[in-house]
């Protein structure tokens, strides 16, 4: 009896029950999202101003917290270089580990997606459960073989450290990309007179360009944010990334120059920000993933 | 030009032999079909051809050489899949030009060449487009125009009809006749569509569970299928095949049915007698080789009307004789005369008539 319930319902109330709901939910989600919006407001306000009152109510507006972007700054013994070899020092580890972990996720996720071999399956599980151990757990003996390779103190051994944990997980999205294409466009293109390999580079990687571009993305991101191999495998404060300076600067002061804090903090924030601004459409595809067309 | 000889052709994954001893051989510019049910291992047997698939066991030859470890690039094939395997992010242009460009041929060549090719599948004006743009019989097009562009020596195409509607199906079926005639390519085809094989081919190649079940031209096939699973495959409706057993009786020959009895002529009965491995046999005859009478006649079989399946120009008329249907195809004018439930005879030809060896499945007459 559909037809008999419509008629029944007051199509009035129906709509307000419907705005209600919809305020309910917005009204949870604006309230779980409010202290987070505030840090990063208090964050914004702090950079630009000398105080902030009442958590994002900025006082004197300055822009000495962003001095670090053209001089040195000294407080007493202590000096705090300019943030831009520190930067470039972020970028080389964020792009190395893009170049590793994504040229070399892209031949395993293809074999393992395309090549049979002896406990294939059982590799793919593997990866999975390897993934659920935090990988700090092993930061001792990555410590240890990375001095055996003269490594330590290097950002190259913080970048093929750094690789190395992201790769089996890169591998595996990598390798639902290359699922989605037909065995017969690669057969295909075998038959038009492509060897293997060529019919990988001409056929094979254009379709797989999105999850490329995904896990290229994922691979910066990580290499970007990453703390504890820089912390742990870096002496030379010539070599330290932004991550390591955050931490740094609220170490060193004996006062808290809050307004520099919350500068570098954002200066270290908008890399990622623009960069997930510019990318997020490859980013949405990983959960539809693969290619679409004929 | 080359022809095409496969030798104890074997393809097993693990324990599926998928291919088993396949022995056939195409000659140069012949079309032939295999056809099969679906599984039967056509598609895998095409792979081979291709090089796609390296063989378990046996050779694959064009003309005289042995190219079975040739890698598929060495082979000049083209080849159309069943689901076309377009290359979605290239244009129609690009997907018919990349085996010229694999070539390294001149750019003006191949733009000439590609054009040539779609103006003869009248895609010409579809070049600028993507696959995701087109519709089925489009893409199927494309296929063809990328197969054969490179002006191959061996011609593959598995099941390409098979996506398209009924009508676009039975147009595109004359069109690759016309074009295979035309360009005088050898051609191997795969399809499970009957309708088609006997349509395409030059010879038909009847598969079943890996296994050549029997090869030659179409009459042939319909008129003296080498076996009963040929018999039942080839037609429709299918063959009526009835398990009987050969009684000889006071210097007769008899069908024993057990629920009824057919006398045989005295020189049908000897030759079953002489050729079958036992009395045990099956009895095969098409439902159109056989007629309705509606009263006794000679050489006829009385039974009773089950149903009446009418198909437009014919009539299927399902008839109950002891335990079995046998059904029969009539003409419209004579099938209105009879209902459900009526007593009529059916007739044989003997001349019309297919006898199995039961243990072996083969021919007997
Ligand atoms: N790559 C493969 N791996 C395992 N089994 C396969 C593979 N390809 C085909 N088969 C099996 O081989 C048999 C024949 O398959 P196929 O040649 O595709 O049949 P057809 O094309 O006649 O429908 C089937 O039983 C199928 O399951
Ligand atoms: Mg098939």
């Amino acid at each position: 009896m559909y037809r008999g319930r419509r008629s029944v319902v007051n199509p009035y109330s129906y709509r307000i029950k419907r705005a209600l709901m919809k305020a309910v939910i917005y009204g949870v989600m604006t309230a779980a999202t409010i202290p987070l919006i505030m840090m990063y407001l208090w964050l914004f306000m702090q950079s630009i101003s000398d105080r902030v009152l009442v958590g994002f109510i900025p006082t004197n507006f300055s822009i000495r917290g962003w001095r670090f972007l053209w001089q040195e700054i000294k407080f007493g013994e202590v000096t705090i270089p300019m943030i831009w070899p520190i930067a470039l020092n972020s970028l080389i580890i964020a792009g190395g580990v893009t170049v590793f972990e994504v040229s070399i996720a892209l031949l395993a996720g293809y074999a393992l997606s395309r090549i049979e071999f002896p406990l294939r399956d059982k590799m793919l599980l593997l990866i999975i459960a390897l993934h659920a151990f935090p990988g700090i757990t092993l930061l001792i003996a990555t410590f240890y073989l990375l001095h055996l390779m003269g490594l330590i103190n290097t950002l190259f051994g913080v970048i093929i450290a750094k690789a190395a944990f992201e790769i089996p997980m890169a591998a595996w999205l990598i390798k639902g990309f290359f699922d989605a294409i037909p065995w017969d466009v690669e057969a295909s293109a075998l038959v038009d007179g492509c060897s293997r390999l060529q019919a990988w580079r001409k056929v094979i990687l254009p379709l797989v360009k999105p999850g490329i571009a995904a896990v290229s993305i994922f691979a910066f991101l990580a290499g970007w944010n990453e703390f504890i191999f820089a912390y742990t495998f870096l002496f030379d404060p010539n070599l330290f990334p932004l991550s390591v300076h955050v931490l740094n600067l609220i170490g060193e002061f004996r006062y808290v120059d809050y307004s520099l804090l919350a500068a570098t903090a954002l200066f270290y924030c908008i890399p990622p920000l623009v960069f997930f601004v510019l990318t997020q459409k490859y980013l949405m595809q990983v959960q539809v993933g693969g290619v679409k067309g004929a | 030009m080359v022809s095409v000889r496969l030798v104890d052709l074997c393809k097993y994954f693990g324990s599926v032999k998928a291919v088993d001893g396949l022995n056939l051989e195409i000659k140069d510019g012949e079309f032939v079909v295999l056809l099969g049910p679906s599984g039967c291992g056509k598609t895998t047997t095409l792979f081979c051809i291709a090089g796609i698939y390296k063989p378990t066991k046996g050779r694959i030859y064009f003309d005289e050489i042995d190219v079975t470890d040739w890698p598929p690039k060495d082979r000049n094939i083209g080849m159309v899949f069943q689901s076309y395997a377009l290359y979605p992010h290239m244009t129609v242009f690009d997907n018919i030009a990349f085996p010229l460009k694999l070539k390294k041929l001149p750019k003006q060549e191949i733009a000439r060449r590609v054009r040539e090719v779609a103006k003869m599948l009248q895609i010409d004006h579809l070049l600028d487009r993507y696959p995701a743009q087109l519709s089925g019989g489009q893409q199927q097009r494309v296929a063809l125009a990328r197969a054969l562009v490179k002006q191959p020596d061996v011609f593959l195409l598995d099941e390409p009809l098979s996506n398209l509607d009924a009508k676009l199906r039975i147009l595109m079926r004359a069109e690759l006749k016309r074009l295979q005639k035309e360009l005088k390519i050898t051609t191997v085809y795969v399809t499970h569509d009957q309708a088609e094989a006997m349509t395409l081919a030059d010879r038909i190649a009847v598969m079943n569970e890996g296994k050549l079940q029997q090869y030659g031209p179409p009459d042939e096939i319909y008129n003296r299928p080498a076996n009963v699973f040929v018999a039942g495959f080839i037609g429709a409706p299918p063959m009526n095949l009835l398990d009987c057993s050969l009684v000889e009786r006071d210097g007769r020959y008899v069908l024993d049915f057990t629920s009824f009895e057919i006398e045989l002529p005295r020189e049908l009965g000897e030759v079953v007698r002489s050729r079958a491995s036992s009395s045990e046999v099956v009895f095969g005859v098409r439902p159109e080789d056989l007629k309705i009478s509606k009263g006794p006649a000679t050489s006829a079989i009385k039974g009773v009307v089950y149903v009446t399946e009418p198909l437009g120009r014919e009539v299927i008329v399902n008839v109950r004789i002891g335990d079995h249907i046998i059904k029969v195809i009539e003409s419209a004018s004579t099938a209105s005369e009879i209902a459900a439930g009526q007593e009529v005879w059916v007739v044989l030809d003997f001349n019309r008539v297919h006898i199995f060896d039961r243990k072996t499945g083969k021919l007997v007459v």
